[in-house]
């Protein structure tokens, strides 16, 4: 234990919602595969379905195995609890329809995913709620934005991929002089590098799919609250604060002071919409939250090496990582991000589109796909991919440009490497003069 | 619900029922920098088994107007005073560490009010640390943090507060941050543990409670920090018939054996006077 704080961040990591399995003494956690939980009684039945007492009843609203899951990154956020979902994209999804109805705002960071820019842009627009997309560090944009309906304010705490770093002590200022919450994605930054809420975020979620689970090999999100927004001072939330017909009229703010966020999110949005996360993804995203930290200091330590290198490098027009003092959030981030700004950045490759092409095609120990956060390095060129709906004002305000390329760095020998990216880079220069030679013929 | 005692409005939990003429009452009393919230899955499951419950948040805490009582017997006499403006004649009192002692004085003060008493994670005398008082007055987000270790004892509680995926560090720390940025004119933080720091009746309040034969009931963390159990010896020596539950937890039992908790309750206010 650390003092009077909870437990450090290995020790939870390891042992935050678990502990020896009372009836088998099994060590792991147990994968619960089970849908259903059997009552002790018609009362006992009755009761846990009324919110009176606390236990599973379907692995739609709760799991044994995801209770531990939820338990623990709530523990390593610093919330006061979690919701594991289908999918990062579910947990933003679920965030939003426990707070908005027809009619709401949202004001969002410019520089987001583009599965988050494509939800908040056109889908939910279709069900009435709309987003203001403002630059993340603009903070008179952010102010300016807020209208009488405006009900949250969203960024990514680094953001995709430009790495443009939220100032979350400021904007979540902005937020509740406003009398609303702000929500990050911390996707990029697991809590090994930054805690948000303990910066003013009342809404953290995350692609568990990501760092958490760290080898690339489940999809999940997770939705944890910070407890500490009071919705009933707000004002604007009356679907915490009054009475719902649909779980028996119950004000989820009487029920509980800090909880009333998760309680409607779990009795509602998992209820309704159900994008609830499987026990053996739960299990496999613990087994990497295990080694969370002892991995997020190899992927920093090999992402100082990688930027150092491509800075260095001639072909390299710009390395987008706050690490360099050229990065705008460079500042920023030394405070707010002293361990790292994570792992996962882009940079410019000086030359054409397919000299860009040629670099990616080029790598043997960087694997050409659509992901980040895993064990393995990682590379994809974003305007084709991952943020092809965006059309080009919408790239430019994002930071991105047709040639720019982001790498999800590793946990591979840092020498392989840079090894890799040397020869990718010559064969990037080399498609430069194959390029002229043709072009001159 | 809302009661109005000397023209301010206090806030009473009632379990998500509606008041039910005729049946039992149970007052639920909050511990110091806490709330109503504290016994949510008790009151609940109280007041939809045949109990009107009143879940109450203290003067000056969260939804409750007034000044935060100064000491227990003050608090104490705001419940009576409750009892009043709600047109509860008796009512069987359950608290938890200072509301416990509030408990206990209230049922003292006026025993022909008290049905039941039930004393959950308390302990009597209740001195607090010289060091706790000043930290509670100087720097209260320490003080939190102190406290909030103190009262967890485990890293993996069963399904809590919130349902499953309930970490209990992060809500007692969250509701302790509300419940002090509730009143921005008073701490309510060391106001409270002064209460319970002076407060000196606790013999004679067991002794009366014991002499109007009020089913009694101590509820004990076996890993409790903050009240353990042996410092409920005196009292628990003046009441030969009161009946005590150890649950496995520390001084969050409400939230860290919410079942265990709940079963002693109940079972309580089965006993017949």
């Amino acid at each position: 234990m650390a003092g009077y704080s909870d437990p450090g961040f290995d020790t939870l990591s390891l042992h935050a919602g678990a502990a020896p399995d009372p009836t088998t003494g099994a060590r792991g956690v147990p994968i619960h595969m089970s849908t259903s939980f059997v009552f002790e009684s018609s009362d006992h039945a009755a009761a846990l379905f009324n919110l009176e007492r606390a236990g599973h009843v379907y692995s739609r609203i709760s799991n044994p195995t995801n209770a531990v899951l939820e338990t623990r990154v709530a523990a390593l956020e610093g919330g006061i609890g979690a919701i594991a979902t289908a999918s990062g994209q579910a947990a933003l999804h679920l965030a939003i329809a426990t707070l908005m109805d027809a009619g709401s705002h949202i004001v969002a960071s410019s520089a987001l995913y583009g599965g988050s820019h494509n939800l908040l842009h056109y889908t939910l627009k279709r069900f009435g709620i709309e987003t203001t997309f403002v630059h993340p560090n603009d903070l008179d944009a952010w102010r300016a934005a807020i209208r009488p309906n405006t009900k949250l304010l969203f960024g990514e705490t680094v953001g995709n991929p430009g790495m443009d770093v939220l100032d979350i002590a400021a904007v979540s200022d902005i937020a509740h002089q406003a009398r609303v919450p702000l929500m990050v994605d911390a996707t990029l930054t697991p809590p090994w590098l930054l805690k948000p809420m303990d910066h003013g975020a009342d809404i953290v979620m995350h692609s568990a799919t990501k760092f958490l689970s760290g080898h690339g090999t489940v999809v999940g999100g997770v939705l944890v609250d910070s407890g500490l927004f009071d919705w009933e001072a707000s004002g604007k939330f009356e679907s915490l604060t009054q009475a719902y017909e649909g779980f028996h009229n119950m004000v989820f703010s009487d029920e509980s002071t800090v909880g009333a966020f998760l309680l409607r999110a779990r009795r509602e949005g998992l209820r309704d919409f159900g994008a609830c996360m499987s026990p053996h993804s739960a299990w496999l995203i613990l087994q990497g939250i295990e080694t969370l930290g002892l991995r997020m200091e190899r992927h920093m330590r090999n992402t100082q090496a990688v930027v150092n290198y491509l800075d260095a490098h001639p072909m390299v027009e710009r390395v987008g990582h706050p690490l360099l003092a050229s990065h705008p959030s460079h500042a920023l981030s030394q405070t707010l991000l002293p361990r790292g700004a994570g792992s996962v950045f882009s940079f410019d490759i000086k030359g054409s589109k397919a000299q860009g092409q040629a670099f990616v095609q080029a790598l043997k120990v960087f694997s050409h796909l659509a992901n980040v956060g895993d064990a393995k390095s990682l590379v994809i060129q974003p305007a084709t991919t991952t943020h092809f709906r965006m059309d080009a004002a919408a790239l430019a305000t994002a930071g991105i440009k047709p040639g720019t390329v982001r790498l999800s760095v590793g946990l591979e020998d840092e020498a392989d490497l840079i090894e890799d990216l040397k020869r990718a880079l010559k064969a990037a220069e080399r498609a430069a003069d194959h390029s002229h030679v043709k072009t001159g013929a | 619900m809302y009661i109005t005692v000397k023209d301010e409005r206090h806030y009473a939990y009632t379990g998500g029922k509606d008041w039910v003429d005729g049946q039992p009452t149970v007052v639920m009393i909050h511990g110091v920098l806490n709330d109503h919230s504290v016994w949510i899955l008790q009151s609940r499951y109280l007041a939809h088994h045949g109990h009107n419950v009143m879940a109450i948040d203290l003067p000056g805490h969260c939804k409750s107007q007034g000044t935060p009582p100064a000491s227990v017997e003050d608090a104490a006499a705001h419940v009576l005073a409750l009892l009043d403006a709600a047109g509860v004649d008796a009512a069987a009192l359950v608290g938890h560490s200072f509301g416990a002692l509030i408990a206990l004085q209230a049922a003292a003060t006026a025993p022909l009010r008290c049905t039941h008493l039930a004393m959950v994670g308390t302990a009597y005398p209740m001195a607090v640390s010289p060091v706790l008082l000043d930290t509670s007055l100087h720097a209260p987000h320490k003080a939190i943090e102190m406290v909030n270790n103190f009262s967890h004892s485990t890293l993996a509680p069963p399904p809590s507060s919130l349902g499953p995926g309930t970490w209990l560090y992060g809500v007692g720390r969250a509701l302790m941050r509300r419940v002090l940025a509730s009143n921005p004119t008073h701490n309510v933080f060391n106001i409270g543990f002064h209460a319970c720091n002076n407060y000196a009746s606790g013999e004679a309040a067991m002794d009366a409670v014991q002499a109007a034969h009020i089913p009694t009931l101590f509820v004990l963390g076996t890993r409790d920090q903050m009240t353990p159990p042996k410092a409920m010896a005196t009292l628990s020596s003046r009441a030969p018939h009161a009946r005590t539950v150890l649950v496995a937890s520390g001084h969050a039992m409400m939230s860290e054996a919410p079942e265990d908790t709940l079963q002693a309750l109940h079972a309580l206010l089965q006993t017949k006077q």
